[in-house]
């Protein structure tokens, strides 16, 4: 750059040198004013477009440089837990599901199983297969949803309504199933609370996961070429996979990194056995692998659904215990013990003897468990959804560190956080 | 799951190590088996058991037994991926003395969930590097999953309540 | 005075001679070339008179842009408003704008924990007139399935326009909600309902001064609240270490 020339003939003013004082020189002297290096702490949140939910996080920067971060939680704290307390067995179903709001299958499916663990219930086989077909529903639906915000935060807007459009296909079959899109209730203990429709259901479902994997390789042709998304995804967010084991992370943030652990696989629960799928594994466990090994798992969860789809038994859908689950409505017609039943069942529920236990399912973000305590009464004294969300959020800080702040927010968009399961 | 005997076994070691009166007792039911421990033993258990390879902590979550002194129980669910195998390790303090040795040291995943406990429940976690309420605003007094703790909540006024003169604080 | 219609381009031929036409009256008028009975009937045809305040509420009604300002589950069913399926950019929402000072519209998507309450509120303050809000679902309008210590309802701390049930309500409920609005927007632009129930604007206060309890470190706000009211007193049920708004005082 050459110099501009001097047209005052007073030589250079004060400003001039100063300027010309000023070298990209390393961040001691700024400025070229001799201050030292500051840094600064700025607040993101709780009411931000990039966090996914109300999360505060306190970030401290060196110029964009993030060298320390703090979550600060609990700004949707519910009090589900406490008001589980005060409900009998089956009305805790609809409070759990609110929690993870995008898992909402899981969240029950969660609290369910652990009931049925603790009482001991058997649960029917059609009824494993319409849970395990429902779950991977779920799990393709929250993918689909934490992919199009996830790009929403990178730039890549349009495939924001491309995902929300294969999203509404799943919440048709979800109405068709239950009667709602979200928040279905469709779980109950002891099975499921309804037979899937006939009439094309099970149609509608094998034409949907037929055409996914090809909706998943446009995804991929859009982002995989998009060198702005790679840039801000490969070789961001490394964390070893031994500090994320110590933090607690499971599901797709520790598949990224190449630890294999599924409990669809590792501790099969509802016939997740009789079914072969892959577990996608990443290698780097950078933000990149986050992304891929989420992409590969809606694939994965297609080909579940296909072959429960395939291997659909006949059979009851809820277990036959009368104590447990409610009657068919056509026998309160004709029989008084199940109209006794039923009335027990939906006024006071039933009772569980003392006991507690702790099962846990394999989510969309990681393990899912659920401690449930009984006392003998038809309440439980405990419950809590150890939620993986919660859990994994303690990686931030280890993820975001000595990156900028860009990197920090494509990385909390990887960390796919849902704040109704990390407050609850 | 390990099956009534090898529940046994472990508790047996830990006592083993820690001394007889470490382990109150054990209890196992349909796969799952739980020990009870004396809460000033939890550091040590814990690394013992992370020996015996339960390296992953899955979760720590707290329960109020009340009626039943001491209230205050905190749970450790432990897994061990190789085999897969679980374990959960349960400790009991009271309300007038509820500190517990924090774990969150040599277990980083137990940060949150401590503060959690500490923030609904009132167990004190010593030697918690960052021990602050974190579901409630931090000025908040009392500890709602408490059993005592009344669950609160609005009555639900309808317009015609207005009508007849009824507010919402009253 | 007799009004012809013509069908729109009826032949290629008409439709050009009409163009031809109308430009030619258009060049008199500049020129001054029209009589005043021609000059009336030319304007009247063209112009479009209105109130200024029609012409605001049209603006106003048909270009509203929300806050994105999703809390929990409601927050998905509002994302999906914005997809393809029920577009809410059709009704001129295209823009959800996140800085409050651009933004017309709160939808609280989700239930309102006491954390989230004074910020929310002071996001509220933080928007200009005229704002309004839609509390989306069962829990931001009256506690839900949650009735605990945790959450309130909306309404205890700022104006809600309109309250759109369901848990979480469909899509189309939401969208039905938004055209409620639009209506109430576009009769009355003076919404009655903010002075039969004292809900004027509101003003942000900084400070702690006449906060019970100190009010520690958040600043508070005041709603001008209209005479006759009573101040809520604080009760013992309400769960202790709760912030209740401030005793509320008229100012100028």
């Amino acid at each position: 750059m050459t110099a501009p020339t001097d047209t005052t003939g007073k030589g250079p003013s004060d400003y001039r040198k100063l300027e010309e004082s000023v070298t990209l020189s390393p961040v001691a002297n700024p400025s070229g004013l001799g201050q030292s290096e500051e840094l600064l702490t700025i607040n993101m949140g709780p009411h931000h477009p990039a966090t996914h939910g109300v999360l505060r996080l306190l970030v401290t920067l060196d110029g964009e440089i993030v060298r320390d971060l703090r979550p600060l939680i609990g700004y949707l704290h519910t009090g589900i837990e406490k008001t589980c307390e005060d409900k009998p067995y089956w009305k805790v179903v609809p409070l759990v599901e609110r929690m993870d709001y995008l898992a909402y299958y899981f969240n029950a499916m969660a609290y369910v199983h652990s009931v049925e663990e603790l009482v001991g219930i058997e649960v029917p086989k059609r009824a494993q297969y319409l849970r395990v077909i429902h779950m991977e529903l779920n799990r393709i639906m929250s993918h689909l949803f934490w992919f199009g915000t996830s790009c929403l935060d990178i730039g890549a807007m349009s495939l924001l309504w491309y995902s929300l459009r294969e999203r509404e296909t799943i919440l048709d079959l979800f109405e068709s199933a239950s009667g709602q899109r979200v928040h279905t209730r469709y779980f109950q203990i002891g099975g499921v609370i309804e037979d899937i429709p006939g009439g094309g259901w099970v149609d509608r479902c094998r034409a949907f996961v037929k055409e996914l994997p090809t909706r998943v390789a446009q995804f991929r042709d859009l982002i995989y070429a998009n060198e702005i998304a790679l840039q801000r995804l490969k070789g961001v967010g490394i964390v070893d996979s031994q500090r994320l084991l110590d933090l607690g992370v499971t599901g797709p943030l520790l598949r990224a990194s190449g630890v294999e652990w599924d409990l669809r696989k590792a501790q099969p629960y509802s016939s997740y056995d009789d079914f072969e799928f892959g577990v996608p594994l990443g290698a780097v466990g950078d933000n990149f692998d986050r992304m891929a090994v989420r992409l590969a798992e809606m694939e994965e969860s297609a080909k579940i659904i296909e072959q429960a789809l395939d291997g659909l038994p006949e059979g009851p859908v809820i277990v036959d215990d009368r104590k447990v689950a409610l009657p068919p409505r056509h026998e309160l017609a004709t029989s008084m013990e199940a109209l006794i039943h039923h009335f027990k069942l939906v006024t006071e529920g039933f009772r569980v003897a003392p006991g507690e236990r702790y099962s846990a399912i394999e989510g969309p973000r990681g393990e899912l468990g659920c401690f449930v305590k009984a006392d003998g009464s038809s309440k439980p004294a405990r419950v809590h959804i150890r939620d993986s969300s919660f859990v994994n959020l303690q990686a931030i800080a280890d993820m975001c560190r000595g990156g900028y702040i860009a990197d920090l927010i494509a990385t909390l968009a990887m960390l796919d956080p849902i704040l109704g399961g990390i407050d609850r | 799951m390990p099956d009534p005997t090898g529940l046994e076994l472990l508790a047996g070691g830990l006592r083993a190590r820690l001394g007889d009166d470490a382990v109150v007792g054990t209890a196992h039911s349909n796969d799952y088996g739980s020990i009870e421990i004396q809460p000033q033993h939890i550091s040590a258990a814990l690394a013992l058991l992370r020996d015996e390879g339960y390296r992953f902590l899955s979760s720590v979550h707290g329960a109020d037994e009340y009626p039943h002194e001491p209230r205050l129980a905190v749970h450790y669910e432990l897994l061990d991926m190789n085999r897969p195998d679980r374990v959960a390790i349960k400790l009991r303090v009271p309300v007038d003395a509820p500190h517990v040795e924090s774990v969150a040291p040599s277990w980083p995943t137990a940060d949150h969930q401590e503060r959690e406990i500490y923030d609904l429940f009132g167990v004190v976690f010593d030697g918690h590097p960052d021990l602050r309420r974190i579901l409630m605003p931090e000025d908040y007094e009392g500890h709602p999953q408490r059993r005592d703790f009344p669950l609160g909540g609005e009555p639900v006024l309808f317009t015609h309540h207005e009508a007849e003169g009824l507010h919402y604080a009253e | 005075m007799e009004v012809t219609r013509t069908p729109v381009g009826a032949t290629p031929a008409d439709a050009a001679a009409d163009l031809k036409i109308r430009q030619y009256d258009a060049q008199r008028m500049l020129r001054g070339d029209m009589s005043d009975e021609e000059l009336e009937e030319y304007v009247r045809s063209r112009v479009l008179t209105t109130t200024l305040d029609q012409a605001l509420t049209w603006a106003r009604s048909n270009a509203i842009f929300p806050a994105t300002f999703g809390l929990a589950c409601c927050a998905i069913e509002m994302i999906t408003l914005v997809g393809s399926r029920l577009d809410i950019a059709r009704i001129g929402s295209e823009a959800m704008r996140a800085s409050p000072r651009q933004a017309d519209l709160l939808i609280l998507s989700g239930r309102v924990s006491i954390k989230m309450a004074p910020i929310i509120r002071r996001i509220y303050d933080q928007m200009l007139e005229p704002k309004w809000t839609i509390a989306m679902g069962a829990c931001s309008s009256s506690m839900g399935v949650f009735n605990n210590y945790a959450i309130v309802p909306a309404d205890k701390f700022l104006p809600v326009d309109v309250h759109v049930p369901g848990c979480p309500p469909r899509p189309e409920a939401v969208m039905y909600g938004v055209l409620k609005l639009r209506d109430q927007i576009q009769q009355k632009p003076d919404l009655g309902w903010r002075a039969r129930y004292d809900a004027g604007s509101t003003i942000e206060v900084l400070g702690t001064e006449g906060v019970p309890n100190g009010g520690g470190s958040i600043t508070t706000t005041r709603t001008h609240v209209g005479p006759g009211r009573p101040a809520p007193a604080p009760t013992p049920e309400i769960a202790p270490g709760l912030v209740l708004p401030p005793t509320a005082t008229p100012s100028a």
